[in-house]
């Protein structure tokens, strides 16, 4: 087996607020491989979301050591090691969609040519091809986010980060989106980082579930997912999920124990 | 159309109708002194007559002003003996020539004005010592009444050697950079956190941050202050026409009307000074629907 892509040993972070410290990450130790693709579960305070946030060097970690590709956080950022799909689509409503996909391009400096072979390849990998001059009020939020998506895809990083993507959006586009992005991890070979509130989002996606709890944020089970990586919509009902989606489910309510 | 066009002719004629009243009451006194002394009655609609075509009316009816305005434009530079029909420059008398006097100083005013408003908002927005240090500063200067400005700034200007437009560009500059400015910071920091934070995944230089997120943001909060400064440089050119004793400019019209008790004169410059704001307003509204239009800002 290959070197992790991303690998955390005794990753801790803490906030300074008026209250005191709070412990957003303590003692994180993880190792993800090449093509994983690894969700991270657990209620709001868990760091789940600090935890992405450090891979992606936004946040930078007060104890322990943290990998991305072999280099520091820091390092793998300035070498486009990944992209990043936030909550919110936040695409700039004074671009098209094509030129908000061309935004990383354009500060990178890729060549004019190559932005136009780009933005052409990566709109129809999240099938949005023939909307290139459309402004972003004039799509859905679905179809918002999915152009957020070719924007971290655009540049080529083998990393994707995704900061609950699907959050926002109603559950009928929600599981298109799934769907879709199975489709796509399994097409680009990526390795995705996907953080979620949603047991079955997290158990349909995942080949590795990390359930994470509060105060302090720490990881409290790791599940390998032994389903298989084709997975059609209807593998939701397959006794092999009901009793991954069991797991997660306990290992959430252990993580809270003392707190409720 | 017609159900928006008739709610606001309805207050228009309102408001027409309060001013004629106004001008008679206002106005009979003296129409009723001018009988007496000629030992004659006014009849009511005598009376009402007479209060709405006096001379030198203490208030001048509507329709007063309306001719007053079309004498001192196109009356004077069409027929007029120094029209710009018969001299080939425009008369000393005309709207036109004063609204040209005060419009110019407005515009230069009104350029500098955005300028430097701009570049405040990009210091304040990019360091946090001229955040502290220079906005406390630029709200203090808009408590300063202008009239008492205007004149020592006229005085300091002319003692250079400076007189005539640059001066009064200079008042207007002070009036019109401070909505920019204020406008302006509140674009440049309208952004998100989350927009930041993508920028910083893609390592995009502050440069970059400013010209592809920052600027683009804060178009319609510009022009939103835009609209806002030239209409205060306009009034900045006034108010520096005022103190000069200057002898061409809406404020001059103004001020020579009031010594000489010429109502319809005031009336009249007062009015060219709003159809000039209203159609300089109108303008930049123009450009903000175009502009933002084509940047693709959705309603």
């Amino acid at each position: 087996m290959s070197a992790p892509v991303i690998e955390a040993s005794g990753l801790s972070l803490s906030f300074q607020t008026g209250d005191g410290p709070v412990h957003a990450l303590k003692d994180v130790n993880i190792a993800i491989a090449r093509g994983d693709f690894v969700s991270f579960i657990g209620p709001s305070g868990c760091g789940k979301t600090t935890f992405l946030r450090c891979v992606a060097a936004l946040e930078t970690p007060g104890e322990g050591t943290l990998t991305v590709n072999g280099m520091s956080a820091d390092e793998a950022r300035q070498a486009r090691a990944y992209g990043y799909v936030f909550q919110a689509a936040g695409l700039y409503p004074w671009r098209t969609i094509a030129g908000n996909v061309r935004l990383p391009l354009q500060i990178m400096g890729y060549s004019r040519a190559e932005q136009q072979e780009r933005v052409a390849r990566v709109l129809e990998l999240v099938e949005l091809t023939g909307f290139e001059r459309k402004y972003p009020w004039q799509l859905s939020g679905g179809m918002q986010q999915r152009a957020s998506i070719a924007r971290a895809l655009a540049f080529d990083a083998d990393i994707l980060l995704m900061d609950e993507p699907f959050g926002a959006l109603d559950e009928i586009v929600r599981d298109r989106l799934n769907d879709e992005l199975l489709a796509l991890w399994a097409r680009t070979g990526k390795t995705i980082c996907f953080v979620t509130h949603s047991i079955p989002e997290a158990v349909y996606l995942s080949t590795r579930i990390v359930v994470m709890s509060p105060r302090p944020g720490r990881i409290t089970d790791v599940i390998d997912s032994p389903l298989p990586r084709e997975r059609p919509l209807d593998i939701r009902d397959s006794p092999e999920f009901i009793e991954i989606a069991q797991r997660v489910r306990e290992g959430l309510r252990a993580g809270h124990g003392d707190a409720i | 159309m017609m159900a928006r066009v008739l709610p606001v002719l309805a207050v228009v004629g309102v408001l027409v109708a309060i001013w004629y009243a106004a001008a008679v009451s206002m106005n009979a006194p003296w129409s009723r002194d001018q009988a007496q002394r000629a030992g004659t009655e006014l009849s009511r609609a005598e009376l009402v007559t007479d209060t709405l075509s006096q001379r030198r009316p203490r208030l001048p009816a509507p329709h007063q002003v309306a001719q007053e305005l079309w004498n001192s434009t196109w009356v004077e530079e069409v027929h007029g003996r120094r029209g710009i029909v018969n001299t080939g420059t425009l008369s000393n008398r005309s709207l036109i020539y004063h609204g040209w006097i005060t419009l110019s100083a407005t515009l230069l005013g009104f350029a500098f004005g955005t300028g430097l408003g701009i570049v405040i908002a990009v210091a304040i927005v990019h360091s946090r010592a001229m955040d502290l240090s220079v906005m406390p500063w630029v709200i203090a200067s808009q408590t300063i009444p202008i009239l008492a400005l205007a004149p020592m700034i006229i005085v300091v200007m002319a003692a250079v050697g400076l007189t005539g437009l640059v001066p009064k560009a200079i008042i207007s500059t002070y009036l019109s950079f401070f909505p920019v400015t204020v406008g302006m910071v509140a674009g440049l920091r309208s952004p998100g956190a989350m927009q930041f934070d993508l920028l910083r995944t893609y390592s995009a230089s502050g440069l970059q941050a400013f010209v592809m997120l920052r600027l683009p943001a804060s178009m319609p909060y510009l022009f939103a202050s835009l609209k806002v400064a030239i209409a205060a440089a306009l009034i900045g050119a006034i108010v520096g026409e005022l103190p000069t004793g200057a002898v061409a400019g809406l404020g001059a019209r103004l001020l020579a009307g009031s010594y000489f008790g010429q109502t319809l004169q005031i009336w009249s410059a007062l009015f060219a000074a709003a159809i000039l704001a209203a159609a300089m307003i109108g303008l930049v509204g123009l450009v903000q629907r175009v502009v933002l239009a084509r940047m693709g800002f959705g309603r």
